[in-house]
């Protein structure tokens, strides 16, 4: 097949381009989401992002959440921005670090106004800015302003025989057309991770993924009570076949097919040497992972399942396919790609890898994923330990 | 090219059931992905889809291959044919 050579994309101010266009009111703290919320329902065709967090964290873990929150209205997949905290301080940190990237954005704080004077004040910015990002028009993109990131779940054995290896035929595939690509899933490589990390595209490279590895490992060994049952694997992986972490792990690392990895990211932190594949440190969570690609800039998102994870993120369109047959025939209002074919050997690999490019390059072009048509928005920042 | 039961890798001791199930004493027809050839083996278990089945007679401390790699060990024997899950290997990690 004859790869696209571009895409129907938002073009921003900064020179990234989106495959959607949304309008987002973006709390700073979990006591905001009131506020959000009711801007977002005033207006029509914003999105609120609630969460949980925000409020007296420090250090590493902080900077973290700012770090989430401004990538996240950083996002070329966003037109504009309102953010809404409870003090002054941090809600301009989170405005100033968006506008950089030259999209209009806006803080309100509530203390000393109140929920419903807030709420006033962010409607009539939020109407302005929908209105305004509604005259958009999708341009002609080159494919390499395409930023995919991939996480699998809900796996099973048929995740490492064919939808996983589909997501990496489409990365040799696509790679060499200048796309940015980015995995995570720390402790799922677990396993796999001497293997892994000889797939660093400089020593450097391998010898960070070997750390940040270690790292996450160490702190599991601390945590864990005497095993880690139902929780790696889960118990949704068990009943689907995967017997060890060592085996998902393996599975796992077939979504990169042949690519090497240029660099090893910290959560949400953006890719800075160019094209090609990052590895990020992330939580092996969906939902988590999937933020923080998010808040990293990646504007696609492809997730394999075996068993039926059915994660969404309210700015990143996430394209899931499976090769498990009971999983499309019970679950397939949620599933956008179906390579099942590939265990019956009516398709081979590349011919997966083919389907998933024409999903990835649909959905880029603005056809809703199921996720997005079924509501599904999991915002979930990740958190490095407990706040002060 | 109906096929039973999938293999990673030639090293592999177990394979994968690719069709809905397996039930005992049936004849499976076993394709291995690496080099694209083909082998038979008969089930000694009900075994469902994606679950694996052991390739080999496998003794205690064994290491089961996927992918050709290393993947858990052995905690029970387990004859060539017979189903390969959580009641008989387990993690070398955690």
């Amino acid at each position: 097949m004859e790869i696209p050579k571009s895409f129907l994309g938002y073009k921003r101010e900064n020179g990234r381009a989106g495959t959607r266009n949304h309008v987002i009111i973006l709390p700073v703290d979990d006591i905001s989401n009131a506020c959000a919320e009711a801007v977002a329902n005033n207006i029509k065709g914003t999105i609120a992002l609630p969460h949980s967090y925000g409020r007296l964290q420090f250090g590493a873990d902080l900077e973290l959440h700012f770090r989430t929150m401004i990538g996240t209205g950083s996002n070329p997949n966003v037109a504009a921005v309102i953010v809404i905290g409870i003090e002054p301080k941090w809600t301009k940190r989170i405005v100033d670090g968006i506008a950089k990237t030259g999209k209009p954005v806006e803080g309100f704080h509530i203390e000393r106004t109140g929920d419903i004077g807030t709420v006033m004040k962010a409607s009539k910015k939020a109407q302005e800015f929908v209105m305004w990002a509604s005259e958009k028009q999708r341009e002609e993109c080159p494919i390499s302003d395409l930023w995919i990131s991939v996480k699998c779940g809900e796996s099973d054995t048929t995740s490492g025989l064919a939808s996983n290896p589909t997501v990496g035929n489409l990365m040799d595939k696509l790679e060499p057309f200048g796309v940015h690509l980015c995995f995570g899933e720390t402790s799922e490589l677990t396993g796999a991770e001497k293997v892994c990390a000889t797939r660093g595209a400089t020593k450097e490279a391998s010898d960070k993924f070997m750390r940040t590895w270690s790292a996450y490992n160490d702190f599991i060994l601390k945590e864990a009570t005497d095993d880690l049952s139902e929780s790696q694997p889960t118990a949704g992986n068990i009943a689907g076949g995967l017997t060890t972490i060592e085996e998902k792990a393996f599975g796992n690392f077939q979504k990169i097919g042949n690519c090497k990895f240029v660099d090893v990211l910290e959560p949400a932190e953006e890719p800075k040497k160019g094209k090609g594949l990052y590895f990020m440190d992330t939580s092996s969570a969906a939902a988590e992972c999937v933020t923080l690609q998010a808040a990293a800039g990646f504007n696609i998102h492809l997730f394999p399942t075996g068993q039926g994870n059915i994660v969404g993120n309210p700015i990143e369109p996430v394209i899931k396919l499976t090769a498990n047959p009971l999983t499309v025939k019970s679950m397939g209002e949620h599933i956008d790609c179906d390579v099942s074919k590939i265990l019956s050997r009516e398709m081979n690999l590349s011919e997966a890898g083919d389907e998933l490019i024409k999903t990835t390059l649909k959905v880029a072009n603005g056809r809703l994923t199921c996720a997005e048509a079924l509501g599904h928005r999991e915002f979930v920042m990740t958190k490095l330990y407990r706040s002060a | 090219m109906a096929t039973d039961i999938i293999i990673h890798d030639k090293k592999d001791n177990v394979g994968v059931v690719v069709i809905e199930k397996i039930t005992p004493k049936q004849d499976c027809k076993c394709w291995i992905m690496e080099d694209d050839s083909s082998t038979d083996i008969q089930s000694m278990d009900e075994i469902p889809l994606g679950h694996k089945i052991a390739m080999v007679d496998l003794k205690e401390g064994d290491t089961i291959l996927k992918y050709g790699h290393d993947i858990g060990k052995v905690v029970k024997s387990i004859k060539k044919g017979e189903h390969v899950h959580v009641h008989n290997v387990k993690t070398k990690k955690w």
